[in-house]
């Protein structure tokens, strides 16, 4: 493992974070739950416990066009964990990717945004995804053809805990240090909660980060919340020149709702009531004071 | 046959800089030129069918044209979602090159049995199929390759089959090629049981009873039109081919020939492997065999089908 992990495993559950919301997270919140209100659906607890990863890397470290999705020398960040897409969707949108317009037909038949995202349909969705494991092994074909043809883009593969119960993860994971592929990075949303429960019970993945030190990668855990150690893990990728990199992060599934917070029945919702929209939406307010 | 497909892949390597190949534990020495050449493009990964075939997606999704190879039963089975979801639903310009399609590897037994792979591939959108009936047509199949938009499964025989095609044959991925005309029965076959439909028509030729037989390496897309068309003179049409009877090229003939609201009906029957897992071992030819997938069952299958034609027309 590379440098000191920047928070200690705890092989408890987290249930609740300690880490304050800004307007901007919340905005990016309300926005989830407003495709939610569209669709009558969703995973919202899996979209809650990714904002601030998606939010740092599409702000700060991830280089793109939204008006050339396919512009060559962009960084390729795929959403493996396909089910996390409310989140994905609302920063694509807040980056002009597509008319935020669109948000209001998730799921719906004339609508691009579906259940999960797909490639071709959703501008700057690179990789269609919803069955877990696929994701890294796309990214390994995309960062070996980046270095074939000497181009300097980096690749981001988002996952989750549950999917790292999938035996592909960890094939794809000896594949990726085999080829020593530093522009890759892992980044596994670690809100130890999967979806019939806690990761503690269904499959226990601890020792996490040891795993992924085992199989090759540069490892670091770092709180999934907290913007600034993630800018701070994120700006000093590669974490190691001759290894892909992993990053734990420890998140809350469902954060910022304390009722939703660690809690499985929030980890998909269909038929959401009117009802339930207001009561989410009145507790991701802005603050007094802040304007929305 | 895999020596001229991976010859070819080879060749498409030298002259597009496009065109990548993964092995997955391949046997010692697999493309070694190609290795020593392009070793830039050259990739021999581990057992992990899944991510041999992510990767490749991947490599397809930046421009690259990827040819996949391992043992068929590993390539369609092991890794059946990454092809549904990373190859089809990506469209993605990969070709997966299985070797042993049939009964190829019978002394290894039903793990290595590569029976139900087009069966199980046919059903997913995007994805061609192709079983060249020779290592020439391979050649020449594998010449298409790199024009074709989406994924490809190419089916491997044995190797040293017989050479049955014409180096005058065009080969056009999706056409079936009409080996021979005939205006009484029409057999349909696809990969090397071409040799025994030739034998058969020619014997039953010696009887008096022209048999036309229908080539279609392509068995995904099926050639609809070349079928109809063949079909439309005869009384009787008969399938054969190395595969199981569920859901291969007999189902597929089976699905156009029903909807083309032939009147009279034409009389069909498929030839293949029942729904069994082989329960011998001995070799491709004792199962081929065992199964009646011969010339010799073609003759008399096809004969049955004109007599049973013929009493019904009487009657």
């Amino acid at each position: 493992m590379s440098g000191s992990p920047t928070l200690i495993t705890d092989t408890q559950p987290q249930t609740r974070s300690a880490t304050r919301l800004d307007e901007r997270s919340l905005a990016l919140r309300r926005t989830i739950v407003r495709m939610m209100a569209a669709g009558s659906r969703g995973h919202l607890g899996s979209a809650c416990s990714l904002v601030e990863i998606l939010r740092v890397l599409y702000d700060e470290i991830l280089r793109y066009d939204p008006q050339q999705p396919r512009w060559p020398l962009r960084d390729r960040c795929i959403l493996s964990k396909g089910h996390g897409c409310l989140a994905l969707y609302a920063i694509l949108a807040d980056k002009g990717f597509f008319p935020v317009e669109e948000l209001d037909k998730f799921c719906h038949a004339d609508g691009i945004l579906g259940g999960h995202p797909e490639h071709g349909k959703v501008p700057g969705v690179e990789a269609s995804t919803g069955s877990l494991g696929h994701g890294l092994a796309i990214g390994i074909g995309f960062a070996l053809a980046a270095g074939h043809d000497r181009l300097g883009h980096r690749v981001f593969v988002i996952m989750s805990d549950g999917e790292c119960n999938e035996g592909s993860v960890w094939e794809a994971a000896l594949y990726a240090s085999k080829h020593q592929l530093s522009r890759l990075t892992v980044l596994i949303d670690y809100n130890k909660q999967q979806s019939y429960g806690s990761t503690f019970e269904v499959c226990d993945l601890e020792p996490l980060a040891d795993k992924w030190a085992a199989f090759g990668f540069a490892v670091e855990d770092v709180d999934g919340h907290s913007l600034s150690a993630l800018r701070s893990v994120l700006t000093r990728m590669p974490l190691q020149s001759s290894k892909p990199s992993a990053i734990i992060c420890h998140t809350i599934k469902g954060k910022g709702i304390p009722y939703a917070e660690s809690n499985p029945e929030w980890h998909h919702k269909s038929k959401i009531s009117d009802d339930e929209v207001q009561q989410l939406l009145a507790v991701l307010a802005s603050p007094p004071g802040v304007s929305s | 046959m895999r020596k001229a497909c991976l010859e070819t892949v080879y060749e498409l390597a030298k002259q597009d800089p496009r065109v990548f190949f993964i092995g997955s534990d391949l046997g010692a020495g697999t493309l070694e030129q190609f290795k020593r050449e392009m070793p830039e493009r050259f990739f021999m990964e581990g057992v992990s069918e899944a991510t041999v075939i992510g990767v490749a997606a991947g490599l397809a999704m930046e421009g690259k044209i990827a040819y996949v190879n391992t043992i068929a039963t590993f390539l369609t089975r092991r890794c059946f979602e990454q092809i549904v979801v990373d190859l089809c639903l990506h469209n993605a310009n990969v070709r997966l090159i299985g070797n042993g399609g049939g009964l190829v590897y019978a002394p290894l037994g039903p793990t290595h049995l590569a029976i139900d792979d087009i069966a199980i591939l046919r059903a997913l959108p995007n994805m061609t199929i192709v079983a060249p009936a020779d290592a020439n047509e391979m050649r020449r199949f594998m010449l298409a390759t790199l024009a074709h938009e989406g994924p490809i499964y190419i089916r491997l025989a044995k190797g040293g089959d017989p050479i049955v095609t014409s180096d005058q044959t065009p080969f056009e991925i999706g056409k079936a090629v009409p080996m021979r005309e005939g205006a009484d029965a029409l057999i349909v076959t696809t990969g090397i049981t071409l040799k025994p439909a030739l034998d058969a028509a020619a014997a039953l030729s010696q009887h008096g009873i022209d048999a036309a037989v229908l080539h279609c390496p392509t068995v995904k897309p099926l050639d609809v039109e070349a079928l109809r068309q063949a079909a439309s003179p005869v009384c009787a049409i008969v399938t054969i081919e190395e595969h199981t009877l569920m859901g291969g090229l007999g189902s597929a003939v089976a699905e156009v020939v029903a909807e083309a609201g032939f009147n009279p009906a034409k009389r069909f029957t498929r030839i293949g492997i029942p729904d069994v897992f082989p329960d011998q071992y001995g070799s491709q030819a004792s199962l081929m065999r065992r199964y009646a997938i011969t010339a010799e069952q073609l003759v008399s299958t096809v004969t049955s089908l004109l007599s049973g034609a013929m009493q019904a027309t009487r009657s």
